[in-house]
């Protein structure tokens, strides 16, 4: 009975511990954000990294979306002759749910692996060591700057992401499919409130700061040479996309309950 | 602990340098255990402003772990760490930049930046204390270069630095700011007779015209035997022998002649 628990407690507890120190790594970043100067020149760096870097992934996640989901909707709404109504459905997905998760995802894999890597490496190199010893807290050196790019670039890169994605949707709807085009912007532009750009945006940004924080968190601990910064990237990485997914859930049905669902 | 008056002068074997007696760092019976392994057991120590105090030892012997601990890098179990009179122990990190900012360290792998160039790791610390002109950066980046004897290096990348070389760029942004405290942890391995001198002389001039306080962790006895006041030989987690290098030549501890001499011990004759 008592290995049955401490068994089961051991994980849950390095669990917990774990999220103590990715709250701690927050609170610690957002005392630096408000009470040390901004390192502008890592700020663009990191701007530049995280968001003009991933502007080919965004364009493509977002335009091939987007035209999956205009063809899937049509093949099904065209047995009920709802062929026009498929703008409004591609577009009110991509805002409120395909665009942010699909975003964050790529954003996760290839600028959260990022982080954790460098940083990791600079960890294992001593480099932290030596930032320290230079009276840089890295924190402020490290953490913030990523934080801030993140914050900025994510709603970007979503709202990019939604209307590269109503285009492609909107492009195979037209030329390959037939629908009417009138209809379909009509449909698309009445059914879509700005309460759901809102939503994707808010979205966005949450999920950029739970994959900074993640990455950041895992490349700071990082230990034991080549091997364990692989593992944590690995790690930032698979923990980033589950927390996006998860959290995904509770912002919809919060959201839900600020903006019901329906009309108006 | 011998306090010597205010402003008197220290007598050294090197001859007489001006200190004020009082304590630069004070380390008292500090532990520290990683995992099983105790690593530090009781190390006290206590460097004077203005010496040079050199740290010898077996490899492995904590010698890294020690300076680690003097700038606050490690958190040791118990003990004390004195830094100009100002207790270490139990300051936060950002308590600690201020202390970090008067002592300097050489870490034994060099630690560079390796997405700055050489000059930019070297700058770094000048940077960071707001210098932004960059004609001031780069002289006084210049300058550094050439006492290392890497001149037009400038815009090298970390990894394409060999290992001596490294060493010195570290070294470089070590004392750029000049600290009143520099931690050496061997600042000559791996680097040519020739250079190596170089660089003992430079510790040696820095202490004498800047009168800065160093520690050096060395395996190199010519290089301790060049620069220091005083030795210490780390002995299995404690302080085994202090004294000054005189002393330390005659001494007819077994222990310390064998490492003198390079014996290893009670095995082979
Ligand atoms: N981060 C660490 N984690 C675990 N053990 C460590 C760590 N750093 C050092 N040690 C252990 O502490 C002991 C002392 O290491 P340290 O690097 O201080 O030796 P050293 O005296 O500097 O040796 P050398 O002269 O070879 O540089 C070693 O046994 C090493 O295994
Ligand atoms: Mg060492």
């Amino acid at each position: 009975m008592v290995r049955f628990f401490s068994a089961l407690g051991a994980p849950l507890l390095s669990f917990f511990q774990y999220l103590g120190e990715l709250v701690l790594l927050t609170a610690d970043t957002f005392r630096s954000i408000f009470t040390h100067k901004l390192r502008w020149k890592l700020f663009m760096n990191q701007i530049v990294e995280v968001g003009l870097l991933s502007q080919l992934v965004v364009i493509i996640t977002g335009g091939f979306t987007g035209a999956v989901f205009a063809a899937q909707t049509f093949f099904q709404f065209n047995k009920l002759g709802m062929g026009s109504a498929v703008g409004a459905v591609v577009s009110v997905s991509l805002c409120r749910e395909l665009a942010p998760v699909l975003t964050a995802l790529m954003v996760a894999g290839r600028v959260g692996a990022a982080m954790s890597a460098e940083i990791g490496t600079m960890k294992v190199t001593e480099q932290i060591d030596a930032l320290r010893a230079l009276a840089v807290y890295p924190v402020d050196y490290l953490v913030v700057p990523r934080v801030l790019a993140m914050m900025v670039s994510m709603p970007l890169l979503v709202a990019e992401c939604i209307a590269v994605g109503i285009a492609a949707g909107y492009l195979v709807a037209i030329f390959m499919l037939d629908i009417n085009g009138t209809y379909y912007m009509a449909n698309m532009v009445r059914w879509t409130r700005s309460r759901d750009i809102i939503m994707g945006l808010s979205k966005a940004f949450c999920f950029g700061i739970l994959i900074v924080f993640i990455s950041c968190q895992k490349g700071l601990t990082t230990r034991e040479g080549a091997v364990g910064v692989g593992r944590a990237t690995t790690e930032a990485v698979v923990n980033a996309s589950l927390a996006v997914l998860i959290c995904n859930f509770f912002l919809t049905m919060m959201f839900n309950i600020i903006y019901p669902a329906g009309y108006q | 602990m011998i306090e010597a008056p205010p402003l008197a002068a220290v007598k050294t074997e090197r001859g007489t340098i001006p200190s004020n007696g009082s304590s630069m760092i004070k380390v008292c019976s500090l532990k520290k255990r990683i995992g099983q392994q105790e690593i530090l057991s009781g190390v006290d120590l206590e460097v004077r402003t203005g010496e040079t105090l050199a740290i010898i030892g077996r490899s492995g012997g904590g010698k890294s772990v020690l300076l680690k601990h003097l700038v606050g890098l490690m958190e040791p179990d118990t003990g004390e760490i004195w830094i100009q009179g100002q207790n270490i122990i139990g300051m936060t990190e950002r308590q600690l930049g201020e202390i970090r900012k008067k002592v300097g360290i050489l870490f034994q792998g060099g630690a560079l930046f390796d997405s700055m160039t050489v000059e930019d790791n070297i700058a770094f610390p000048l940077r960071e204390a707001g210098e932004r002109d960059p004609r001031v950066l780069r002289a006084k980046v210049g300058e550094m270069l050439e006492v290392m004897e890497m001149e037009g290096q400038e815009e090298k990348m970390p990894e394409s630095l060999s290992g001596g070389m490294k060493k010195r760029v570290g070294l470089a942004r070590a004392i750029i700011r000049r600290p009143s405290c520099v931690l050496y942890d061997e600042p000559t391995a791996g680097l040519d007779p020739v250079v190596a001198d170089s660089i003992n002389r430079l510790i040696r001039r820095l202490q004498e015209r800047f009168g800065m306080t160093s520690l050096v962790v060395t395996h190199d006895m010519k290089s301790a035997f060049d620069v220091a006041d005083q030795i210490a030989y780390l002995h299995e987690g404690h302080i085994y022998f202090h004294g000054t290098p005189s002393e330390l030549q005659q001494s007819t501890d077994r222990l310390i002649q064998d490492f003198l001499l390079g014996r290893s011990e009670g095995r082979g004759d």
